[in-house]
């Protein structure tokens, strides 16, 4: 083979192509090896394995309360690495579950008071917008953590927020909760079925506004139902549920001041400060996101909506809504998956989610560095798979819609 | 005949404009717009409602508007203390009851504070006697940058380039040195800190994610299936995962992946976690800019015989990067809040340099936190603030010139 055959095959667009990818392929299975044998080599230096046995080893370390350790009821010595780790994730999605939902009540409340006409409301969006999307989130966090948490009085004080029920102090927010009595069951069961023949009545109404033009009157067939509902419950049973009475003690021995926890649920400090960052600062992107998709629904929508004789509230609801969903919702879902992402700062301030005790005390003490950094971006992955997959399912079923 | 002008019965003149409504125009105009014309229609039990719950709601939201704002100014201009002649340090920041000078109840900010950290804050640790080199790069950054924002500029092009091809260097030899024999001594960047790690940091991640950026968006887009995948791959990956685990894994797992013996500092690992993670953002910017370009563009570059890179760089890249200018700064605004991350691995950017000046005992006082982070909010909040408008201005100038 001499030099211009080579130059012809190269030419030939079907061979580079296969060649190209050949090389590269070739090229990122030697970068992996060498990354590989470089940590093999590293590793027995350090006498290290590699292997996920330290999954079944008891932890040593103290986590802070939290839904996480409640559910999986923690215990140092007695719980393992693995329970560390679904605590972790636990903790994760709950901070997470929590800030979505305030975010998003609050980013489209702030969305839409941007657009309101009232320049007061118009300009407390903007400011609030500008303000909190251009400062890091990191320092909010600590802002809301190192400032304002830590200027509450100590565990033998306390801030009543809800006198009796709510209070706040240095330890944590103190909630009421609910305790079960007998007869329970038989309630939820009956609310169970309420719902379901609201949400029967509902779906009548609707075909028989799409028959007749009519509704039924479908928020007193709700009320009814459910007052029925109440009636029949407390009639039979009484009221099943109670809540629970937070005790503060102010007197006796100093170290045993404070709130009882066994009356009361304790949420602690670093989970309020990571909640409060994470809302606000995703609640400024949300806000952004929902202005320009209602203000992509062109204003023709809502002429033609109060040209057909439609309320304020109707147009916003049936017309407007409905038609910025489909610009709203895409970045929304990735503002959700950068929220989700974002809870790992909670580490800067020890919230013991997954980054924090996974890869922080964990990773410490066993020092499993790779085991542990693939087991976490296993879980940070499967979050954004799951985002983009949804993304996928809305954007296909969105494009139907406008057909 | 002889037309009779006194009897017309025909209108000769136009009729003489009448003012706007007097409620429509002028200072009671505007309130009615802005303000009344959401809370003043009591047609109905529904529009009274709404118009009460409004009032309520603006009411409430001058109200704590004004107390927040009151509040900040009462803290860092009224009660804040300016100035420490006597070197009292801590004392002069914490009331009488802490062993200060401040009456009881005192709370403003201590700015003396302020003052002693700022070179601090501004370069960290870096040597004093050499801190003109940390003053001569920057100059030649502000110029540059200055340059770079004049459209009639000439030569605007050339600087641009050699901005992001000779600065780099130019700033690694002025920042690090070169070593005694030229009179630019070594400086270990352990000793780097404050402003100056933060615009390191992000200057560097978007300079070198730049032509990653490039070569990924075009991977992405390929027509060979290995290189797409790759790219999509190596894309997501970095997408999905959070910077912080990033930076963590670049900080503990990254020596274990070099081969024995090399040893890289944290700073340099930092940097490389930084610009992988950036360049998977900015694949998916410039990706945008090549999909907004008209597919005549390409099918006009095939129709010239240009070849794939020949036709990517004289014809596409040049007008996708135009068209991607303003998501780049968004992308640089992104990561330069995201740079505060860096403080969790242990280097001192501006927050960590702030958090380490509070953490100073001979300070010690209960608004040493809080003037410090309105301090760095500030600084944040101006760059980003700034950068994001101009930005906007770009954004509709480059809009304008494409229709």
């Amino acid at each position: 083979m001499n030099s211009s055959d080579l130059s012809r095959l190269w030419n030939d667009a079907r061979i580079r192509r296969i060649a190209i990818q050949v090389i590269l392929v070739a090229l990122v299975v030697f970068c992996f090896w060498w990354l590989i044998s470089n940590t093999s080599q590293n590793l027995d230096k350090l006498n290290k394995s590699i292997g996920f046995d330290f999954l079944s080893q008891n932890a040593g370390f103290q986590i802070a309360p939290t839904l996480g350790t409640w559910l999986f009821s923690y215990e140092v010595g007695q719980s393992t690495y693995w329970d560390v780790y679904l605590i972790g994730i636990i903790n994760t999605l709950l901070v997470a579950v929590l800030g979505i939902i305030a975010a998003t009540v609050i980013g489209f409340l702030v969305g839409i008071m941007r657009l309101s006409n009232n320049i007061i409301f118009r300009s407390f969006a903007t400011v609030y917008i500008e303000l909190l999307r251009n400062i890091p989130l990191l320092l909010q966090l600590f802002f809301w953590y190192f400032t304002v948490l830590r200027s509450l009085p100590d565990k033998r004080g306390k801030v009543d927020l809800i006198p009796g029920a709510v209070s706040v102090n240095l330890e944590g927010l103190f909630l009421p909760f609910p305790i079960w009595h007998s007869g329970a069951g038989f309630a939820g069961i009956i609310l169970l079925i309420a719902a379901i023949s609201a949400l029967y009545m509902r779906a009548k109404s609707r075909s028989k506004q799409l028959m007749t033009g009519h509704p039924l009157a479908i928020w007193r067939i709700t009320a009814g139902i459910f007052a029925a509902a109440c009636l029949m419950i407390v009639v039979s049973v009484g009221i099943p549920m109670e809540w629970s009475q937070p005790t503060f003690i102010e007197t006796g021995p100093i170290l045993k001041q404070g709130f009882d926890k066994a009356t009361a649920i304790m949420i602690i400090p670093e989970m309020l400060a990571v909640w409060f960052a994470l809302t606000l600062y995703t609640a400024a992107f949300i806000a952004e996101n929902v202005r320009s998709g209602i203000l992509a629904v062109s204003k023709g929508q809502t002429e033609a909506a109060n040209a057909l004789g439609l309320s304020t509230g109707q147009t916003l609801r049936l017309i407007v809504i409905p038609q910025a969903m489909r610009v709203i919702v895409p970045p929304l879902t990735s503002q959700y998956l950068n929220l989700t992402k974002n809870s790992s700062l909670a580490v800067a301030i020890a919230y013991p989610e997954l980054v924090s005790i996974f890869a922080g005390t964990a990773m410490n003490q066993v020092g499993k560095e790779i085991e542990m950094f693939f087991m976490m971006m296993v879980v940070y992955l499967t979050f954004s798979l799951l985002t983009s997959a949804f993304m996928n399912w809305f954007n296909h079923r969105s494009k139907l819609v406008e057909r | 005949m002889k037309t009779d002008h006194s009897t017309a019965y025909v209108r000769q003149e136009d009729a003489p404009l009448l003012p706007p409504p007097r409620n429509e125009t002028g200072i009671i105009g505007w309130f009615n717009q802005n303000i009344l014309s959401l809370i003043n229609d009591f047609s109905g039990i529904g529009a009274a409602i709404r118009s009460v719950l409004m009032a309520v709601g603006t009411l409430a939201i001058l109200y704590y508007s004004a107390h927040i704002l009151w509040a900040l100014i009462d803290f860092a201009i009224i009660e804040a203390v300016w100035s420490d002649p006597d070197e009292l340090k801590r004392v002069v920041c914490t009331t009488e009851i802490a062993g200060g000078i401040q009456h009881n109840g005192w709370h403003g900010a201590c700015w003396p504070l302020a003052t002693a950290k700022m070179k601090f804050l501004i370069y960290g640790a870096y040597p004093a006697e050499e801190l003109w080199r940390v003053n001569i790069t920057g100059l030649v950054l502000i110029i540059g940058l200055v340059c770079l924002m004049f459209d009639r500029m000439p030569y605007r092009m050339h600087i641009g380039i050699s901005m992001l091809t000779i600065f780099p260097v130019f700033a690694y030899i002025m920042l690090v040195g070169l070593g005694d024999w030229i009179g630019l001594p070594y400086v270990d960047t352990r000793d780097w800190g404050g402003v100056l790690v933060t615009l390191v940091v992000a200057l560097t991640g978007i300079i070198a994610s730049l032509p990653l950026g490039v070569v990924l968006a075009l991977g992405r887009q390929s027509n060979m299936p290995a290189v797409r995948y790759l790219c999509t791959g190596f894309i997501e990956f970095w997408r999905g995962i959070p910077l912080i685990t990033v930076l963590f894994m670049a900080s503990v797992a990254l020596p274990l992946f070099l081969p024995t013996g090399v040893t890289i500092d944290n700073l340099l690992r930092a940097l490389i976690g930084v610009t992988l993670f950036a360049s998977a953002y900015m694949a998916e910017v410039i990706r945008g800019g090549l999909q907004a370009i008209d597919k005549g563009q390409y099918e006009a570059a095939d129709a010239l015989g240009l070849g794939y890179w020949k036709s990517m760089r004289l014809i596409i890249l040049p007008q996708a990067l135009t068209y991607v200018i303003p998501g780049i700064v968004n992308t640089f605004i992104g990561l330069f809040k995201d740079t505060t991350l860096v403080a969790i691995i242990g280097l001192f950017d501006l927050l960590g340099a702030a958090q380490a000046a509070i953490n100073d005992a001979g300070w010690s006082s209960p608004v040493q936190a809080i003037t410090l982070y309105l301090l760095v909010a500030t600084f944040y909040f101006i760059c980003c603030f700034v950068m994001s408008r101009y930005s906007m201005r770009l954004e509709r100038k480059l809009d304008r010139s494409n229709r």
